[in-house]
């Protein structure tokens, strides 16, 4: 089984202010990770490796300093990595980066599952991953929170998170999926994995050495445009009810009809609802 | 301070101390309150490596020594000194084998201690030999092709956990000292029983249990070094994992010291930060600079014995003694910093005090390793005069 799991590097968010200004994040001085949410789809590559065997590649778009998520990625037990590279990559929104992802998953050739995380932790868009299955004609499944099976026939089952439960889905391979956090937990890089990540030569993938459309990478691939980032502001006022729960009900009540908020007809005395 | 760690020691470091507040930590006053065995973390150590990196590359290690288990001892210890015990002592089982094993032997163990898959024991103390060792009266008597062990071992770190135990019995009992052997036994043997779990003061989260032989038989292949080599095997043994329970104990007042300096800056008194009175920064001064010259003292111990110094037994021991004291002051301190609160079940304080009180007491009482490092100067000053 070929498994390929698409990484981002993020700023830890912890730490992350944006540039009132420019509406950019200000990445300076604050430290990278691998995106949370991938961070699973990584385990969860790995644990499909070691159950139905072959190879898990880690691949990611980025500046060279990406390297360091994609060393880590070794670490945990990735048996290949790859990284896409290139000014021309720069500037990409979530369509040129699902594009280019897609034609770098295309060059590495027959592959089983594509797994990444929901979303990436910075943007929060959710929108890569449908975005790679369709540049590449395939089925995905966004969410999961498990792969139940998987067949020597190519047929997967997964179960997908829903606000107020799950639905078990059947396809077929190849597949792309994103994780969200309840699939597994992560596991802590061993000191082999580190040697050999520290040892690793990272292969890089630029414009020549993917075929792609120039027209559909990096900025000009890029239809998004922002119009302004901020912090939505925080509810303020409210008034609380105090004092016996009946009557601050009632008296809560009262105060939204005299508001003129329609809240249904007040209940005759002695009444009871089921 | 800069100890000038190598990479790789280093990513060991890295690596432990993430291990630690994100494995250790959380679960440390859990598995101190229920004492029992914390195997879901030996398994994450396993898994991360840290079994492998004292044991040679040939047998599945990662080829480092004294040095590469002290790190990891040390960063584990700040989380919780209980669970850190675990890997030492399986540090404390393995060394012999390293030492002293025949080619077979390491084949046989050393690649599954390195995997973490099995877990190491040293069994030496018995209810009436303790710093006195000379005094044990296990006896393990040849018979045929086999020894056969009677007697009981106390207070064995790993006791029913570890897989394989090195145990000093006398194989001649009519040579005293002389005649004791280091022989390997595994769990699961006939005749090999485990007693009781000792309700301990600290260090609850490992295991501390008597072993029981009775008619226990195992092959004469399982001696370990020579036969009336058993307390050679012993002391070059104990020479070379002192550093390791310094480590613990540097680790313990690590922990405790980084713990005191966060608390006063959160608790307020008289409208201010306990941090600004000079009463409490004296304290806090005083205890970084000793847990500072315990670790570089540890570390000088570790460095030696890894370079292959032919006697390392006095700088083993003063690291041994000066960290634990310092464990056991640092920690008193903590505790005073946080005040009631430092002495409440729900902070972690009182755990690491004590914790911290074990480390002045096993593998050599302070007093013992007093005396080896008074001997060694004596002998030294005798030497110097002729």
């Amino acid at each position: 089984m070929k498994i390929v799991v698409c990484i981002k590097q993020v700023p830890d968010t912890t730490n992350v202010r944006i540039n009132p200004e420019t509406n950019t994040l200000m990445r300076e001085g604050v430290e990278s990770i691998i995106n949370p949410f991938d961070m699973y789809a990584l385990e969860e590559g790995i644990r499909l490796k070691e159950k139905h065997g072959g190879t898990v590649i880690a691949l990611s778009m980025g500046p060279p300093q990406v390297e360091s998520a994609l060393r880590e990625a070794i670490s945990l037990g990735v048996d290949e990595v790859i990284l896409l590279s290139d000014r021309a990559f720069a500037g990409a929104d979530t369509l040129a980066t699902a594009y280019t992802l897609a034609r770098g998953i295309k060059k590495i050739g027959k592959v089983d599952v594509i797994l990444m995380g929901r979303q990436a932790m910075d943007g929060d868009t959710g929108q890569v991953g449908p975005g790679v299955a369709e540049n590449l004609g395939l089925p995905h499944v966004t969410e999961i929170r498990k792969i139940e099976t998987i067949e020597d026939d190519g047929t997967i089952i997964v179960e997908r998170l829903l606000e107020d439960g799950y639905v078990r889905l059947k396809s077929k391979l190849p597949i792309v999926l994103t994780a969200v956090k309840e699939i597994n937990e992560p596991r802590l890089p061993s000191l082999k994995g580190k040697i050999a990540a520290k040892k690793a030569e990272i292969p890089s993938w630029n414009h020549e050495d993917i075929e792609l459309d120039l027209q559909r990478i990096g900025l000009t691939g890029s239809p998004t445009q922002v119009m302004k980032i901020f912090t939505p502001p925080k509810p303020s006022g409210g008034k609380i009810f105090e004092g016996d729960v009946h009557q601050a009900v009632f008296n809560l009540l009262a105060e939204l009809r005299g508001a003129g908020i329609p809240i249904g007809q007040q209940r005759e005395e002695g009444q009871r609802h089921g | 301070m800069n100890y000038f760690l190598t990479e790789e020691q280093q990513m060991i470091k890295e690596l432990a101390a993430k291990i630690a507040k994100e494995k250790v930590e959380p679960v440390a006053l859990e598995y101190d309150e229920k004492g029992t065995f914390p195997w879901d973390v030996v398994e994450v150590l396993a898994k991360s490596d840290l079994f492998r990196v004292f044991i040679p590359e040939e047998y599945d290690g990662l080829g480092g020594g004294i040095m590469e288990m002290s790190i990891v001892v040390e960063e584990l210890s700040k989380a919780c000194g209980g669970i850190a015990l675990a890997y030492a002592a399986s540090g404390l089982g393995t060394i012999p084998i390293i030492l002293f094993g025949s080619d077979e032997q390491k084949k046989k163990y050393l690649p599954r201690l390195a995997t973490g898959e099995i877990l190491a024991a040293f069994a030496l103390t018995e209810p009436d030999a303790g710093s006195d060792a000379a005094a044990v009266k296990t006896k393990a008597v040849p018979d045929g092709d086999n020894y056969v062990l009677n007697g009981t071992k106390q207070w064995i770190t790993n006791g029913g956990e570890a897989f394989i135990y090195t145990v000093i019995a006398l194989t001649d009992p009519t040579r005293g000292p002389r005649g004791a052997s280091a022989i390997l036994v595994e769990k699961d043997t006939p005749g090999f029983e485990f007693g009781k779990k000792e309700d301990k003061m600290g260090i609850r989260a490992s295991v501390t249990r008597e072993l029981i032989f009775s008619d226990c038989k195992v092959p004469k292949t399982n001696l370990l070094g020579r036969e009336g080599g058993g307390f050679l095997v012993a002391m070059k043994t104990f020479d070379k994992t002192r550093p390791g329970v310094a480590s613990q104990a540097v680790g313990i007042a690590q922990g405790a010291l980084d713990k005191a300096v966060a608390y006063s800056r959160e608790r307020k008194q008289f409208g201010k930060p306990i941090s600004s009175f000079q009463g409490i920064q004296f304290m806090l001064a005083d205890m970084a600079t000793q847990v500072e010259a315990a670790r570089a003292l540890t570390y000088a111990a570790a460095r030696t014995i890894d370079a292959g110094a032919r006697n390392v037994s006095r700088v083993s021991a003063m690291a041994k003694v000066f960290a634990s004291d310092t464990a056991m002051k640092v920690t008193t301190d903590a505790v005073q910093i946080y005040g009631g609160y430092g002495y409440m079940k729900e902070y972690p304080m009182e755990k690491m005090m004590r914790d911290a009180k074990i480390t002045q007491i096993y593998e050599g009482t302070n007093q013992i390793q007093r005396e080896v490092i008074a001997l060694q100067l004596i002998k030294e000053s005798l030497q110097k005069k002729e």
